[in-house]
């Protein structure tokens, strides 16, 4: 530790941080616009300038370390002031010098409220200007259709070709020219292609990159700002719905240091467009093979009228992506009471089976503990697609050094350097026996982790996959005390959290795949499920928000609330259980879904015991006492690692194939999102980037 | 006491000098003014019926910014934007005032970066009905071209003192 004197107050911090950390934590403010917590350091805006006794000029206290400071003649501290004389004029004048060139164009600049230098020139700054020449002009640059650009605004803090470069890995922005001239640009005016891009908008200080789909909408002091949990992976970011009246106008990201940082994915940030459209406002009947409008009360006789005349034996249903883990349990309390047993939540058909302890289907060492092993092993997965925040933090724990990754699966660019291992079982199988050159570079780790994806998982063989990624995680000594490093990791938001209450079949209940065989059910009840293709035959009950191919395929559908709509718990892939807040209303005669499954329950004869959501939490807590404990991931028992690795069968010679196809459009939200078909088409490479 | 009340009864006095104060009068210039055929002066920086002005080219003035919705103590002002259809520019797609809720403090042309909304001159505006007094944006741009010239002079009188 060393010790320096900050504004007369000694403190004592630690060499390795740079000065402008120190001064933050003495308490004083220092502003800035380039420097960035977790990115690199690049010292060019020159507002953090503070003045250190014995140096003739002010310093840029982002870019000196405390270490480099000299003490006194006597050995005494360094003496750093903040709010000198100098260190007034020095930032008044770094002001004066960033508006020479910067617009006064606050009016119609979507930054305007929420604008660092807007803020800083009225904290720092000097009311008027001395520059009576021309402004410089840049022209605006395409760079996709996410982001925005107004480049006349730019002050070349190059925070965002940090961002794109260090974080998410896909170097694409750059700058070219020097001085006045330099130019923020992908340098062929074609589009970004990282799947973290939005992050650029939070990150530009001033309103030089903006939300494109959010473009001159609304201003940020008339929005209601909600504390939320993002459901579009199972990464479960946390998220700030900003909505306007019932209409939600942009979600944001918010910092949770144990799961996103402060990232979140274009497809958390831009979806929100999919929430106004294609929305089931009423509840719809099928009649003379048409859907056509009804009330509750008639969807509701509807149901019952069909569930009368089936047993309970020919009755199934399939909890989807999107939902909290109350409704999957109201579900399965109605389920329950009416004798079904076929019940299940892994749409997909993935092989994970609760009866195996909760660590066979959690991703064990948590999303920051990421950062402690030293190895990894991706099988069936790509981070990037399912998970793009968690692929972020692969590579940030991969810029560290240290961590050979190596992939079986589809080959694809994970923004690292991954060694593309084999395709499919067979190199897994050589792993585990260690007849795999990786596998010694595995075992020599100290915390080596096997990271399992959907991909290796939901096929026909998935059981066998499992146990054969559980065997390879026990031989390279990945599961062991204080370190387990078998990870599952989810596609769907839903997935943990309906495991964990139990959303599987029964003793002589059907699984998805079973279910979803011709002729194997009369009634079959989607919670919001689109993701399967069911039969002709089936009476389909529909629970959900959008006009999807659940929809389609539906006889009667009950119109339910999306992820904003409504308050739940959501589950991670780690196990995190994370509470998301209401932002807006559903639309029309739409319910929570919950409040749907009440209502039916009693038309069905089998009243569920609650009526209010604290009543059905409160339940759910009996039942689950984790589900009370909001933010935790419970570390899960590892020995039943052991038990997984014990199950039989023999896996095919099928490679993986990843899980997730289109990042763009996985769930009903996003295949209703406008943005998200552009980006998807974009991506698919359809759609010439064309210069705007 | 009595013979002083007795001298006021026999001479009138009262009834005299109430007779000369309305004959002073009478002559007087008038107060009052013949409303609606004439009208008093007023000020320049009189704040009665709103408008949305625009450009000596047509363009519209306002760039919805919102500080004009942001300020209003009444909240009376209600905007939604977006990109114009054909060049992109901020423009409003929804300008209502509720003047019904409009205190008439003028606050929102002090707001106005571009004075695009404006106070006018004109306070004869009265309606029938509530609905009337709930203005839209076509309302208020009608109210500009209207009530251009006055409200140019207005501004151009008040510049001096801003």
């Amino acid at each position: 530790m060393a010790k320096l004197i900050i504004d007369g107050t000694e403190v004592d911090v630690s060499p390795d941080d740079t000065l402008l950390q120190a001064c933050e934590e003495a308490g004083a403010e220092i502003p800035r616009f380039c420097y960035h917590e977790r990115l690199s350091v690049a010292g060019n805006c020159r507002m953090c300038l503070v003045e250190v006794k014995g140096v003739p000029k002010p310093q840029a206290s982002c870019s000196v370390n405390v270490r480099d400071l000299r003490p006194g003649p006597n050995g005494e501290p360094p003496v750093i002031s903040t709010k000198s004389p100098m260190v007034k004029k020095a930032r008044e004048g770094v002001m004066e010098f960033l508006l020479i060139n910067h617009p006064l164009d606050c009016p119609i600049c979507d930054q305007g409220g929420e604008c660092d230098l807007q803020d800083q020139a009225m904290a720092y700054g000097v009311d008027t200007s001395r520059f009576a020449e021309n402004k410089r002009a840049v022209e605006d640059k395409y760079i996709g259709p996410l982001v925005k650009t107004a480049m006349n605004r730019c002050i070349h803090c190059t925070r965002c070709i940090r961002f794109i470069t260090e974080v998410a890995g896909v170097p694409d922005l750059g700058a070219i020219g020097r001085g006045e001239d330099m130019e923020i640009t992908t340098y062929l005016e074609r589009a970004m292609r990282s799947e973290l891009q939005g992050n650029v908008i939070d990150l530009c200080p001033v309103g030089a990159l903006t939300s494109k789909p959010y473009a001159f909408h609304a201003r940020p002091w008339e929005l209601t700002k909600t504390e939320s949990v993002d459901v579009m992976d199972a990464v479960g970011a946390a998220i700030r719905i900003d909505t306007r009246g019932r209409e939600v106008m942009r979600i944001l990201p918010r910092v949770n240091e144990a799961v996103n940082e402060e990232w979140i994915s274009d497809k958390s940030r831009f979806i929100w467009d999919g929430l106004k459209t294609q929305r089931l406002d009423r509840p719809y009947v099928r009649r003379d093979g048409k859907l056509a409008p009804a009330t509750w009360g008639e969807a509701f006789a509807a149901i019952k009228a069909k569930m009368d005349a089936t047993s309970a034996g020919r009755v199934g249903a399939l909890v989807g992506d999107l939902a909290s883990v109350e409704e999957a349990f109201a579900l399965k309390g109605l389920l329950d009471r009416l004798g079904v047993a076929s019940l299940d939540c892994r749409q997909d058909g993935a092989a994970l089976d609760p009866a195996l302890g909760r660590a066979s289907y959690l991703f064990n060492p948590g999303i920051a503990g990421l950062e402690q092993a030293d190895a990894l092993l991706i099988v069936g997965s790509n981070p990037r697609a399912e998970a793009a925040v968690l692929n972020a933090r692969i590579r940030k724990r991969w810029r560290m050094g240290g961590f050979p990754i190596g992939l079986i699966g589809e080959a694809a660019d994970l923004t690292y350097d991954a060694q593309h291992l084999g395709a499919g079982p067979d190199t897994l199988a050589e792993i585990a026996g260690g007849r795999h050159p990786f596998a010694s570079v595995l075992k020599a780790a100290a915390r080596p982790m096997v990271l399992v994806g959907q991909g290796a998982l939901a096929r026909p063989d998935g059981a066998a996959v499992a146990a054969a990624a559980a065997k390879a995680a026990l031989a390279i000594g990945a599961v062991k005390d204080g370190w387990n490093g078998f990870s599952v990791l989810h596609t769907a938001a839903s997935r943990v959290g309906a495991l964990d209450v139990g959303c599987v079949p029964g003793p002589d209940g059907l699984s998805t795949n079973d279910m979803l065989k011709p002729g194997a059910l009369d009634v079959l009840v989607l919670l919001g499920a689109d993701e399967v293709t069911v039969p002709a035959g089936a009476f389909v009950v529909y629970v959900g928000t959008h006009g999807d191919r659940g929809a389609h395929r539906a006889d009667v559908i009950l119109p339910g609330a999306a992820y904003t709509e409504k308050s739940g718990i959501w589950v991670n892939t780690e196990g995190r259980v994370q509470l998301g807040q209401r932002g807006g209303f559903p639309p029309g005669d739409a319910r929570e879904d919950w409040a749907i499954l009440r209502a039916l329950s009693e038309r069905l004869g089998e009243t569920l015991p609650y009526d209010s959501l604290a009543a059905l939490r409160s339940a759910l807590v009996a039942a689950h006492p984790h589900m009370a404990r909001l933010g935790v991931a419970e570390p899960a028992d590892a020995g039943t690692i052991a038990a997984l690795a014990a199950q039989s069968g023999v896996p095919d010679k099928a490679p993986f194939v990843g899980a997730v196809g289109d990042f763009y459009l996985t769930n009903p939200i996003a295949r209703a999102s406008a943005v998200m078909a552009d980006c998807s088409s974009l991506a698919a490479g359809r759609v010439q980037a064309a210069a705007e | 006491m009595k013979l002083d009340q007795a001298a006021r009864a026999l001479f009138l006095t009262e009834f005299v000098s109430a007779f000369f104060l309305s004959m002073r009068y009478l002559f007087r210039p008038k107060a009052t003014i013949n409303y609606p055929f004439e009208k008093g002066a007023l000020s320049p920086r009189f704040r009665g019926e709103h408008a949305l002005r625009r450009y000596p080219n047509g363009e519209e003035r306002c760039i919805a910014c919102k500080l004009c919705e942001a300020i209003c103590p009444a909240q009376a002002i209600t905007i939604e934007a977006g990109p114009r259809r054909n060049d992109g520019t901020r423009r409003t797609t929804r300008y209502d005032i509720d003047m019904v809720k409009c205190i008439y403090c003028g606050f929102c042309q002090e707001a106005c970066p571009v004075d695009a909304i404006v106070e006018g001159p004109n306070f004869e505006y009265a309606t029938e009905t509530r609905e009337e007094l709930y203005f839209d944006k076509e309302r208020l741009l009608a109210n500009g071209e209207r009530w251009e010239r006055e409200i140019a002079r207005n501004i151009g009188l008040d510049a001096p003192y801003r």
